[in-house]
């Protein structure tokens, strides 16, 4: 009997304690905040403590490192947040799912300013009515090669099956960015569903593998900086700052074709704080606050006021830097191909990655 | 030690409470996500998704890989144990300085430490360049995962086999060179017999981590080899296939039972012979 009363009493305690919890947490939610979920190390965290200075709207930000490890956490309701940064495919398919609210443009007048418009048209491809996202980076994916140990540019992806370069390749460790590679070599589209052409891109990249040095994510910026091989699958945006670290590497993209992507800042269905949300993706797009963000980022920003105000002159006349983005016309941004072309898409990767 | 079973019962509740909230629910979750499918209805298709080729492949090679390490761990420490708890020497502070020091670091720093070692520009290749020696290509293979986890693990295996031959009442070992046993025979008949509780939970406490990692794989396999650890991480992470990563867990853990079930009849044999 009494060790009952004994667990019940604890039980009452943890139920205590639990509500507790919960009102605490509520009582942050009705102060002045936004939550902020983006990319690891994505924002300058001065441009941080400037927004709270100007505005006295505290931010709360936590970062993801993939798409789809922020996936789960926004759909199943874990963790509420205002304004998250999804890469193209990501936004569309949160819209799909219905996470995800359309945007006040009249409370975005930066946004509506200095924000390409042949940016907002790209991101028709995944929000064909440009009601739910506002462009933040974009860029495209390439080679990044040591200019000291090729012989010549290596301007299309096939060079990534030269046995020359055997374990001096590093490839993308994610199964859209992989199979991009050969779906561009057979002149397929890298939104390819057609089941046997991906078997097909399958079947070559585990001909490849032999010749790989290792499927990296972040880590290609070290390993090439260090020089650890050749050459390696990158995106526009790192290699900038590889090219900064070790000058013996340069970056191309490859005439067969690459990704266009954009990230774009969203405000999730179930937003708290809409208003403080929106007052966050306007001060990110004013083009002072940008031109601080890029110098920290290195990524292309779709703000065309930013590159007027860039200081270092040899950056401002980069064309990695600020390339022109009439070039990629044309060149395609991944879309969500729903949920099982995205498992089989998986499915593959694993393939390849067990041989 | 408690005056009352309530008092016991009142001391117990915290660790009950922790044992009820971060091991039986989530194990409880883990359960209900391994039995269903997406639209919540009972299935066994996420268990024989394990023997579908690559799940299967990745499975073999963990074990594979984790036998292989488990193996190398207990060559390593047997003699080495043998040697520390020689009593002509007091070799203890150096055991406990030793191999409890690296415990205290963090494991994904010492890993990526072999990292740096093992790389194609790493510390071993300048080392064998200055002499002259040819390249080793050690990073990115199946030899790189196992030093990582020999390395990672060895404490493992030898703070309990330290334990265990240092508990042997050397009166004992004194008494079968008296009745004209061989060093040979006494130890294969007295020293290895009494140490066999201590090997058994050094191979368990090896053999499991060294089976579910997917960090040491993951920075010293460079993505090209999936152990059973990452196919699992992907498919929560990567798949967001939550239902095929629990069932791939559930898996994993009949291994680790197994495992704990051999450990168990070790000790219970073992504590037999003690009251005979």
């Amino acid at each position: 009997m009494k060790s009952k009363k004994i667990f019940a009493a604890c039980i009452l305690i943890f139920a205590l304690t639990l509500t507790g919890c919960m009102s605490s947490a509520e009582e942050e939610e009705s102060d002045n905040v936004v939550y902020v979920y983006s990319w690891g190390d994505y924002l300058d965290p001065e441009v941080l403590d400037k927004f709270e200075e100007e505005t006295g709207i505290h931010v709360i930000l936590d970062e993801f490192d993939t798409n789809e490890t922020m996936y789960p956490r926004v759909a199943e309701g874990a963790v509420h947040y205002d304004v998250i940064c999804p890469s193209d495919y990501m936004v569309q398919k949160m819209i799909a799912n219905n996470l995800l609210q359309p945007l006040n443009f009249n409370l975005l007048p930066n946004a509506t300013e200095n924000i390409g418009e042949d940016f907002f048209r790209q991101a028709q491809s995944f929000d064909p009515e440009n009601q739910f996202a506002v462009p933040y980076c974009w860029g495209t994916v390439g080679i990044m090669y040591d200019t000291t140990r090729v012989d010549e540019i290596p301007d299309s992806w096939t060079v990534l099956w030269d046995e020359k370069y055997n374990d001096e390749i590093l490839m993308q460790d994610s199964a859209r960015d992989a199979l991009m590679v050969p779906l561009k070599i057979l002149g397929k589209s890298m939104n390819e569903t057609d089941k046997q052409t991906l078997n097909i891109a399958r079947d070559m990249l585990i001909k490849q593998k032999p010749l790989v040095q290792a499927y990296v994510v972040d880590e290609v910026k070290d390993k090439l900086i260090s020089g650890e091989a050749i050459m390696g699958v990158v995106f526009s945006g790192e290699a900038l700052q590889i090219m900064l670290a070790n000058p013996n590497y340069d970056f191309v993209v490859p005439r067969e074709g690459t990704n266009f992507w954009i990230d774009s800042w969203v405000i999730t269905r179930d937003a708290e704080n809409i208003e403080n949300a929106h007052k966050f993706i306007d001060f990110m797009c004013r083009p002072d606050i940008a031109v601080i963000n890029f110098d920290y980022l290195g990524y292309s920003t779709p703000n065309i006021a930013v590159q007027e105000l860039e200081e270092d002159e040899e950056i401002r006349e980069s064309p990695i830097a600020f390339p022109d983005h009439r070039i990629y016309d044309g060149q395609e941004t991944y879309k969500y191909l729903g949920n099982s072309m995205d498992r089989y898409y998986n499915n593959l990767w694993m393939q390849v990655k067990v041989e | 030690m408690f005056r009352t079973a309530g008092m016991r019962n009142l001391f117990m509740t915290p660790f009950c409470l922790w044992a009820g909230i971060f091991i039986f629910v989530p194990l409880f979750c883990m359960a209900w996500y391994a039995f269903t499918d997406e639209s919540g209805f009972f299935t066994l298709e996420n268990f024989t998704l394990a023997f579908d080729r690559p799940y299967f492949k990745a499975l073999m090679l963990s074990v594979a890989l984790a036998l292989a390490s488990t193996i190398i761990c207990l060559i390593l420490a047997y003699p080495l144990c043998l040697i520390l708890t020689d009593k002509a020497r007091d070799l203890s502070t150096i055991v406990s300085l030793l191999f409890i020091l690296p415990l205290w670091m963090n494991s994904l720093l010492l890993t990526m430490a072999w990292q740096t070692i093992l790389e194609k520009n790493g510390i071993l290749n300048q080392m064998l360049r200055y002499f002259s020696l040819p390249d080793a290509n050690l990073i990115n293979t199946p030899t790189a995962i196992i030093i990582g986890m020999v390395y990672n693990f060895l404490p493992y295996m030898v703070l309990p086999l330290y334990v265990s031959l240092s508990k042997i009442d050397k009166r004992i070992i004194e008494a079968a060179r008296d009745l004209g046993a061989s060093y040979m025979q006494t130890f294969w008949k007295v020293i290895l017999p009494l140490s066999l509780p201590g090997a058994v939970s050094g191979i368990t406490m090896v053999f499991i981590p060294a089976l579910t990692t997917f960090v040491i794989s993951a920075l010293l396999g460079g993505g090209k080899l999936l152990l059973i650890g990452n196919v699992i991480e992907q498919e929560f992470v990567a798949g967001y296939n939550w239902h095929w990563g629990a069932g791939l867990s559930m898996i994993l853990m009949i291994f680790i039972v197994v495992n704990m079930a051999v450990t168990a009849f070790f000790d219970t044999s073992h504590e037999e012979v003690e009251e005979k």
